[in-house]
C-alpha cells in the first residue's frame, strides 16, 4: 500500500476536495491500483533523458534559433483593448452566482 | 433523412443550387434528433435559434446568387467542451450546469464563418475524462449501432450524432484518444490533428499539453474540409503553430503508390481482440494492394504510454480544474460559513467520481516528495515515446494500427474498474503524447456487426499524408 487514508486526506486538502468516508476508502483503493500499474515506468532508465513538457518544445519551431527566439512566433503586441479586448464588467459578472454589479461576492475571509 | 445529403459537399451544393434550403435541412435534423435522441443521448443542448438564423443567412446568399462558403448550410454538432457564446456549455459536468460562455471557441467561430449551421452541443464524459461516455454527469450516450453498448469516449456524443444521422459532421476533442476511439466504436471517421494545428482558444482545458480539437465525419474528404477550415495560427492561442495549412481536400486525391507504411508489432500484442486484428491485417493488405509498401517498424516504449499519460494528463488536469471554485461561474454550494468551506463543498457537489479521482492522482503526482518520481519521470518517458516515432518516421511515411483493442464494449462493463477503462486508450495515447496526428477510419465489422477502426498515424504537421492514405483506403 503506497497511499494510506492519511495521504488521501492530505492530498484532498491540497486539492480543495471534500471526500466522504466512503469516497475516501474508494480513493485509497483506486489510487493504489493505478500507482501500482504506473510503477512499471521505473523499468526504464531515464537518467540521461530530457523531460518533454510541451510538444512545441520539440516541433513546429525553428530549431536553428536559440532559446526564446525559437518561440518568437508566439509573441504578440501587448495592446490593451485591441487584440485582447477584455470582457465588459457586466459580461464578466454574468455567470457568477453572487455579485453586486461591480464585484464577485464571497463569504467573509477575514474575521474581525 | 435524405440519403443524398449526408456529406458536406452534397449539402452545400444542394443549398447553393437551391434544390433545397439550409433551413429545411436543419429542420429535418431537428426532427431526427427529436425522434432518435431520447434513446441515444448524443445532445445536451440544442441551439435552434442560432442554427436557423445561420441557415436562413445561407439560403439568402444562395438566393442572391452568391457563392456559398465551403460549409454553407451544413449542420454540425459541437462537443460540449467548446465554448459557444450565449449557448450553455457544461463540459458534461454539473459544476458548469448553468454556464453561458461570453465568447466563442475559435474552431467553432471558424466553422460558422465558413457557413456551418451549429445544431447544438454534444454529450461527453465530464471534462472529457473517460473512454465510454459513462462519466457524463447528465446521462450516458448509447452506441447507435447497439444501444446496449457505449459509443466510446470522451467525444461519444459527437460520434453518435454523426453515426445516427443527427449531424453531417461534428467537432470533438482528443487528449488520449477521445476523437479516434469513439469514431472507431461508432463507425465514423475521426481525425486528431497535430498538436498546435488547431487553436485551443475556447476549449475548456483538461490537459493543456495534450488537448486537440478535430472533426468527426462520415468521409475522409469531409474531415479534410473541416480541418482546412479550422486549422492555422490563432493569436489567441500561443501554442497554435504558425505552419502553413495545405489544401487538404486537394491533397487527398494524390496517389498513394510508393508510400511507405509502417506496422508496429507493439500494437498487435496481448489484449488485441482477434476480430479486430484480422480486420486491421486485412486493411493493411488492401493498402499494399493499392501500391503502398508495408514495412515493420518498432515503437519499443509503447507499453509505457498509458502510465506516463495518466500522470501527465492528471497533473495538468489538477491544475486546470483548480479554477472551479464557485466564485466567477458555475455551481456554488449554499449554506456555507467560510470561503474555504465554499470551495470544498462546491467542488464536492460539482465534480463526479472520475474527475475527483484524476484531480487526486494529479495532485498526488505533483505534491512535495513525489514530483520527481512521478511527474518528471513521466515527462522523460514522454520524450522516449516521441523519439520512438521520430525514429520510425525516418523510414516510413505513416504508421497503421488498430484504433482500439476491441470493438464497442457494453455499458457498465468497465465502469467499476478505472484501470481497465484507461487501457481502452492503449493505442491512441501515444499520438497525443508525441503530438503527432492520427485518424481513425472504419475498416469492417465484428460478427456482431460492431464497427472496427483502422488508425493511421503521421509525422508532425503531415495530416495530408494520413488523410491521403485514409481516402485511398475508403475509396476501395
Amino acid at each position: 500500500m503506497k497511499v494510506t487514508e492519511k495521504d488521501v486526506a492530505y492530498v484532498a486538502d491540497l486539492a480543495n476536495l471534500e471526500l466522504s468516508g466512503e469516497e475516501s476508502a474508494g480513493m485509497v483503493r483506486d489510487l493504489n491500483s493505478i500507482l501500482d500499474y504506473i510503477d512499471r515506468l521505473n523499468e526504464l532508465d531515464t537518467s540521461n533523458v530530457e523531460p518533454m513538457a510541451q510538444v512545441s518544445d520539440r516541433y513546429g519551431v525553428d530549431k536553428v534559433k536559440q532559446g526564446s527566439e525559437r518561440f518568437s512566433y508566439a509573441y504578440r503586441e501587448d495592446v490593451p483593448e485591441a487584440l485582447r479586448k477584455s470582457l465588459s464588467q457586466e459580461s464578466a459578472l454574468a455567470n457568477a452566482s453572487d455579485a453586486d454589479g461591480r464585484f464577485f461576492r464571497v463569504p467573509k475571509v477575514i474575521e474581525r | 433523412m435524405d440519403k443524398n445529403l449526408l456529406t458536406i459537399d452534397s449539402v452545400r451544393n444542394a443549398v447553393q443550387s437551391r434544390d433545397t434550403t439550409a433551413f429545411s435541412i436543419a429542420e429535418a435534423h431537428y426532427s431526427r434528433i427529436q425522434q432518435e435522441d431520447e434513446q441515444i443521448g448524443a445532445y445536451l443542448t440544442l441551439c435552434k435559434d442560432r442554427a436557423l438564423e445561420q441557415a436562413d443567412r445561407m439560403d439568402r446568399m444562395a438566393a442572391e446568387g452568391k457563392v456559398l462558403p465551403p460549409l454553407g448550410g451544413v449542420p454540425v454538432a459541437i462537443k460540449d467542451v467548446m465554448s459557444t457564446r450565449g449557448v450553455r456549455t457544461t463540459a458534461g459536468s454539473k459544476i458548469l450546469d448553468n454556464y453561458i460562455p461570453p465568447y466563442d471557441c475559435t474552431a467553432v467561430a471558424r466553422l460558422e464563418a465558413a457557413g456551418a449551421v451549429v445544431l447544438g452541443k454534444t454529450n461527453c464524459d465530464e471534462f472529457a475524462m473517460g473512454s465510454s461516455n459513462e462519466n457524463s454527469a447528465y446521462r450516458p450516450v448509447r452506441n447507435p449501432r447497439d444501444l446496449t453498448r457505449v459509443p466510446g469516449g470522451s467525444s461519444g456524443g459527437s460520434a453518435a450524432a454523426v453515426a445516427a444521422d443527427m449531424a453531417v459532421c461534428s467537432l470533438g476533442s482528443d487528449t488520449g484518444g477521445s476523437i479516434r476511439q469513439p469514431a472507431s466504436f461508432c463507425g465514423v471517421v475521426g481525425l486528431m490533428p497535430t498538436y498546435g494545428r488547431v487553436s485551443r482558444y475556447g476549449l475548456i482545458a483538461f490537459a493543456s499539453s495534450l488537448d486537440h480539437i478535430g472533426p468527426l465525419t462520415r468521409t475522409v474528404r469531409d474531415a479534410a474540409t473541416v480541418l482546412r477550415t479550422i486549422a492555422g495560427r490563432d493569436p489567441m492561442d500561443s501554442t497554435s503553430a504558425d505552419v502553413p495549412v495545405p489544401d487538404y481536400v486537394a491533397e487527398i486525391e494524390k496517389p498513394v503508390r510508393g508510400l511507405k507504411l509502417g506496422v508496429a508489432k507493439e500494437y498487435f500484442g496481448e489484449g488485441l481482440n482477434d476480430e479486430v486484428r484480422q480486420a486491421v491485417e486485412l486493411a493493411v493488405d488492401r493498402l499494399k494492394g493499392l501500391g503502398c509498401e508495408v514495412v515493420p517498424v518498432s515503437l519499443p516504449h509503447t507499453s509505457y504510454a498509458i502510465p506516463a499519460y495518466y500522470l501527465i494528463a492528471t497533473a495538468e488536469a489538477s491544475s486546470n480544474l483548480a479554477r472551479y471554485d464557485g466564485v466567477r461561474y458555475g455551481h456554488r454550494a449554499g449554506g456555507v460559513k467560510s470561503l474555504s468551506e465554499m470551495y470544498r463543498r462546491t467542488r464536492d457537489e460539482g465534480f463526479g467520481a472520475e474527475v475527483k479521482r484524476r484531480i487526486m492522482l494529479g495532485t498526488y503526482a505533483l505534491s512535495a516528495g513525489y514530483y520527481d518520481a512521478y511527474y518528471l519521470k513521466a515527462q522523460k518517458v514522454r520524450t522516449l515515446l516521441a523519439q520512438d516515432f521520430e525514429d520510425a518516421f525516418r523510414n516510413v511515411d505513416a504508421i497503421v494500427t488498430p484504433t482500439s483493442p476491441t470493438a464497442a464494449f457494453r455499458l457498465g462493463e468497465k465502469s467499476d474498474d478505472p484501470l481497465a477503462m484507461y487501457l481502452a486508450d492503449i493505442y491512441t495515447v501515444t499520438a497525443d503524447l508525441a503530438g503527432i496526428p492520427g485518424i481513425s477510419i472504419p475498416c469492417g465489422e465484428t460478427k456482431e456487426r460492431l464497427p472496427i477502426g483502422l488508425q493511421i498515424l503521421g509525422r508532425h504537421f503531415d495530416e495530408a499524408t494520413i488523410l491521403r492514405v485514409a481516402h485511398a483506403y475508403e475509396q476501395e
